[in-house]
C-alpha cells in the first residue's frame, strides 16, 4: 500500500501535457517588471533608483522586515521606473521597470554547469545565503526559507520533507527538475538538512512520476540520510500538512505549524534554488515554468528570468489562441486567473494555464441537496457547505467554531460539489473575515 | 480579446458530477428491482410505477411553475426518483386514484411546501407512503401474490407479507431462496433482495451513496432481531428473516440514504443508520404494525439536524 494522507482527497484529472519536455531557455524579454512584494510578508524596500544600471543577480530591494525577502535584477540593464505594476493578484502593487540591454552577470555568479556537491559552510552561514539570494517557498506558497529554516524557540526539526508532488494538473515544472536537476536538488536538500541539523530527509514523489521515483533513488544512493517515499496519486498531496500526514503519519493540529510534529517542509524547486545560492552564488532570478494547456500549440517547460511578461512565455510555447478564456497563474486547483497577459512571472510562478473560452464557464449553481461529498473530500475534515452557508448569513460564530481558518483553499469541494455551489469563493471570503475578528480580539 | 479575459476565483476546473448524474445514477440502480418486480406483479407493477412516476413529475412542474413560479426543474431526474421509489413502496394493485393522491403529498407536502429540492426535512417518497398508508389502511396493506407476469392488476390475487405472517404467528414462511429471488408478498420493489443488493453495489461503484448508512441499518436490525431470537426462538423469527423480508433493504439501500434528510458526517451517518435499525426492529417486535422501516426512516428523518450538530466530520489533527 502506497502511503497518502489520511482525510478526504480527490482525483482530478492529471492532464500533464507538458511532462517530458525538457526545460529549454526562453530569449531574454526587452523589457522585465519585477514587483517588489512576490513573496508572503513585507514587501522589499528598493534600492535602486530610477536611471541605475544594472546587472542581472544586482539587488533591487532589501527584504523588509523578518518574514520578506531580498529581490534580484534578472537581466542586465537600466532602471527606467519604479512604478506600480498589476501582479497575479490583480491589484497594482510597486515594482521596478527594466530596460534589458544584453545579458552582464554580476561576477560573484558562478555560471558554470560544473556540479559543486561539498559545502563546508556552517548552518547560520547557509541560512543567510539563503536569505541574502531572496529564496522563498517556490511551491506558489512564496514562504520565505530563511524564515522556515529558523525554527521558534524550544523546537527542534526531527526531519525534513521535500515535496516533490507536484499533484496540481497540468503543472510539470517540480517533475522536470528532479529529471534534469536531481544532482543538484539532491545537493540542495543536503544543504538543508545541514541548515536546519537533521540527519533524516524524505522526497514525497506521486506515483505518477515514477521515472523521477526511480532517477532520484538511484542518485541518493550517494547521499547520505535522503530517502524516496513514492505515495498514492491524491490531490491534495502537495499541502503542507497532507504531505506530513501522508509521510510521517502525524497531523499538525490546528493554527499549529509544522515543526510542532518535528517537520519542516520544503518544495523540490526551492531545494534546487537553495543550490544555485550556496554553491554558485546565484540569486533567485529565474525558475522553471510550466506553459500548458489544451489551446497552447507546444506545451513547454521553460526557464525563465523573473519578471518577463506571460505573453512571452505563451508566444514561446506557441502562441494564444484567439479562443483563449483565462490564463490562470499556476494550477487549475488553487492558481489565480490573471486579468492580463501582460503580467509578469514572479518567483512563486509554477505555471501558466491557457483555458478555451470552453473551459473558462463555471457551470449553474443549484440548491445544495446535502450529498455531503464535499464533506468526504475535505483534507482538513471540514465541512464546506456549513461553512458557505455560515459566510452566507455572516455568522461568524459558527464558521469560526467549525475551524474555517483552516481551510487550505484547495478548492476540493467545489471541484466536487453536483450541485456546482461556489463553496470555496464563499468559505475564502468568510475565512479572511474570520482572521479579521480573531486578530482584532487578540489586539 | 485581450480585455475579455475571464477572471474567477480557483478552482478553475470542475468534477463533472451533477445532480441529475446522482439522480439518475439512483434510477439505474433501481432497474434490476424494477424487472424483478415486473416478474412477479407484472402489469400491476407497470400501472403504479407508470402512474406514480408521471404524476410526481406533473406535480413537480405545475407547483414550481404555477405555485413557486419558478422555472421547472424536473429535468434533474429527482421527481421522477421520488415517483419510482413511491411507487417501489406501494402494493402492485394500488388503484390509480390513490397512487395520484400519494404522488402529490409525496411532491406537495413532502417536498414542495418546504421549498424544493435541498429544503425538504422528510423523504418525499416516505412521506407520500405513509400518508397513503394513514389514509388508506385497508388497500395499503393487501398485497398481491407474486405471479409470473401476471396481467391482472385491481384484481389480483392477495395474500399476506412475510412480516405480516410474523406478526399473526403463521410458522410456514417463505423459503430464503424465494425471498432472496422476491417470491413472496409485499409492496413491488421490496421483495427481491437480490435484485436489491446489486443496486447497492452499483452505487457503491459509483459513488452515488457511501456504505456506512446502509450498513448501521442492517447489521442494527440483524443484532437486535437476533438477539431476540436467541432468547426466545419460537416467538421471534430468524434475523435472516427480518433482514430478507419487508422494507428494510429497500429503505436501508434506497431510502434512508437520501442526501437531503440524512447527515452529513461519517459517525452522523452511523448514528442515523443505529437508529433507524432500533426504530425498525422494535416497532416489527413490539408494535402493532408488522413493519416499521418507514417510520423509522422519518423519524430519524426529523433528528437529522440534531445529529449534524453533534456528530461533526473528524478534524484534521483532532479537536
Amino acid at each position: 500500500m502506497l502511503k497518502t494522507f489520511r482525510i478526504g482527497g480527490i482525483h482530478p484529472p492529471g492532464n500533464k501535457l507538458s511532462a517530458g519536455k525538457k526545460i529549454t531557455s526562453i530569449p531574454v524579454p526587452r523589457q522585465v517588471i519585477i514587483p517588489l512584494g512576490q513573496h508572503i510578508g513585507a514587501p522589499a524596500q528598493a534600492v535602486v533608483k530610477k536611471g541605475d544600471q544594472v546587472k542581472a543577480g544586482t539587488l533591487l530591494g532589501e527584504s523588509g522586515g523578518f518574514v520578506s525577502a531580498n529581490i534580484h535584477s534578472s537581466v542586465s540593464g537600466k532602471v527606467n521606473k519604479i512604478d506600480n505594476a498589476v501582479d497575479a493578484s490583480g491589484y497594482k502593487r510597486p515594482a521596478i521597470y527594466i530596460d534589458a540591454e544584453g545579458d552582464e552577470w554580476e561576477d560573484t555568479i558562478d555560471r558554470s554547469e560544473t556540479l559543486v556537491r561539498e559545502c563546508s559552510i556552517s548552518s547560520q552561514e547557509i541560512i543567510d545565503k539563503i536569505a541574502q539570494a531572496g529564496i522563498v517557498g517556490l511551491g506558489g506558497a512564496t514562504f520565505p526559507t530563511q524564515v522556515k529554516l529558523t525554527p521558534p524557540a524550544g523546537l527542534r526539526p526531527e526531519i525534513l520533507i521535500i515535496n516533490g508532488v507536484e499533484c496540481e494538473p497540468y503543472l510539470t515544472s517540480d517533475h522536470s527538475l528532479m529529471i534534469e536537476k536531481g544532482e543538484q536538488v539532491l545537493t540542495g536538500v543536503t544543504i538543508l538538512m545541514k541548515a536546519i541539523s537533521v540527519d533524516k530527509a524524505v522526497i514525497g514523489i506521486e506515483n505518477n512520476k515514477p521515472d523521477a521515483i526511480i532517477h532520484l533513488k538511484d542518485l541518493a544512493k550517494r547521499y547520505t540520510g535522503i530517502e524516496i517515499t513514492p505515495l498514492k496519486v491524491q490531490y491534495p498531496q502537495g499541502g503542507e500538512k497532507q504531505l506530513i500526514d501522508a509521510v510521517v503519519r502525524r497531523q499538525v493540529k490546528s493554527g499549529a505549524l509544522p515543526i510542532s510534529v518535528g517537520a519542516v517542509v520544503h518544495n523540490v524547486g526551492t531545494a534546487y534554488a537553495v543550490y544555485e545560492a550556496v554553491q554558485k552564488n546565484k540569486p533567485l532570478i529565474e525558475r522553471v515554468v510550466t506553459v500548458t494547456g489544451k489551446g497552447v500549440a507546444n506545451p513547454s517547460n521553460f526557464m525563465v528570468r523573473i519578471g518577463t511578461p506571460v505573453r512571452d512565455l505563451i508566444e514561446a510555447a506557441g502562441g494564444m489562441s484567439e479562443n483563449t478564456g483565462k490564463i490562470i497563474g499556476g494550477g487549475p486547483m488553487m492558481g489565480k486567473a490573471l486579468t492580463s497577459a501582460d503580467i509578469p512571472v514572479t518567483k512563486g510562478s509554477s505555471g501558466i494555464l491557457v483555458f478555451s473560452k470552453e473551459e473558462s464557464l463555471r457551470k449553474p449553481v443549484h440548491n445544495c441537496i446535502r450529498c455531503a461529498k464535499c464533506v468526504q473530500v475535505c483534507p482538513m475534515g471540514l465541512n464546506p457547505t456549513l461553512l458557505m452557508n455560515a459566510t452566507e448569513f455572516a455568522n461568524w460564530e459558527l464558521a469560526e467554531k467549525n475551524y474555517i481558518v483552516d481551510c487550505i483553499e484547495c478548492g476540493s469541494c467545489s471541484f466536487t460539489c453536483p450541485a456546482c455551489r461556489p463553496l470555496l469563493d464563499y468559505i475564502r471570503s468568510g475565512k479572511g473575515k474570520v482572521m479579521g475578528i480573531i486578530r482584532a480580539r487578540k489586539s | 480579446m485581450e480585455n475579455k479575459l475571464i477572471i474567477s476565483p480557483s478552482p478553475h476546473i470542475h468534477g463533472g458530477d451533477s445532480i441529475s448524474k446522482n439522480m439518475y445514477g439512483v434510477l439505474i440502480a433501481l432497474v434490476p428491482v424494477f424487472l424483478v418486480s415486473l416478474y412477479y406483479f407484472g402489469l400491476g407493477a407497470l400501472i403504479v410505477t407508470a402512474v406514480s412516476v408521471l404524476s410526481c413529475v406533473l406535480f413537480e412542474y405545475l407547483i414550481q411553475r404555477f405555485v413557486l413560479k419558478k422555472e421547472p426543474s424536473v429535468g434533474d431526474g429527482s421527481a421522477i426518483l421520488t415517483g419510482v421509489l413511491l411507487a417501489f413502496n406501494l402494493p402492485s394493485n394500488l388503484p390509480v386514484w390513490i397512487i395520484i393522491i400519494g404522488s402529490l403529498a409525496a411532491i406537495g407536502i413532502g417536498k414542495m411546501s418546504f421549498g424544493g429540492l435541498g429544503n425538504n426535512i422528510f423523504n418525499p417518497a416516505l412521506a407520500g407512503r405513509v400518508f397513503l398508508l394513514i389514509s388508506f389502511p385497508a388497500q395499503m396493506t393487501t398485497w398481491p401474490l407474486p405471479g409470473k407476469l401476471p396481467m391482472d392488476y385491481i384484481d389480483s390475487v392477495t395474500g399476506a407479507t412475510t412480516l405480516s405472517m410474523i406478526n399473526e404467528g403463521v410458522a410456514r414462511l417463505p423459503s430464503f431462496a424465494d425471498m432472496l429471488l422476491g417470491n413472496m408478498g409485499g409492496s413491488l420493489g421490496e421483495v427481491s433482495a437480490a435484485a436489491l443488493l446489486l443496486g447497492f453495489a452499483y452505487l457503491l461503484v459509483r459513488r452515488i451513496i457511501t456504505w456506512h448508512i446502509p450498513v448501521a441499518i442492517i447489521v442494527t436490525v440483524f443484532a437486535l432481531t437476533g438477539i431476540m431470537y436467541l432468547i426466545d426462538p419460537l416467538s421471534y423469527a430468524d434475523p435472516v428473516v427480518h433482514l430478507l423480508s419487508g422494507g428494510l433493504l429497500l429503505g436501508a439501500i434506497f431510502m434512508a440514504t437520501d442526501y437531503v434528510t440524512s447527515p452529513m458526517s461519517r459517525d452522523g451517518m452511523i448514528v442515523y443508520g443505529v437508529g433507524i435499525g432500533l426504530l425498525t426492529s422494535v416497532i416489527r417486535l413490539f408494535g402493532s404494525y408488522p413493519e416499521g422501516v418507514s417510520f423509522a426512516i422519518l423519524i430519524m428523518n426529523a433528528l437529522t439536524p440534531i445529529i449534524n450538530t453533534y456528530f461533526k466530520p473528524k478534524h484534521f489533527g483532532g479537536r
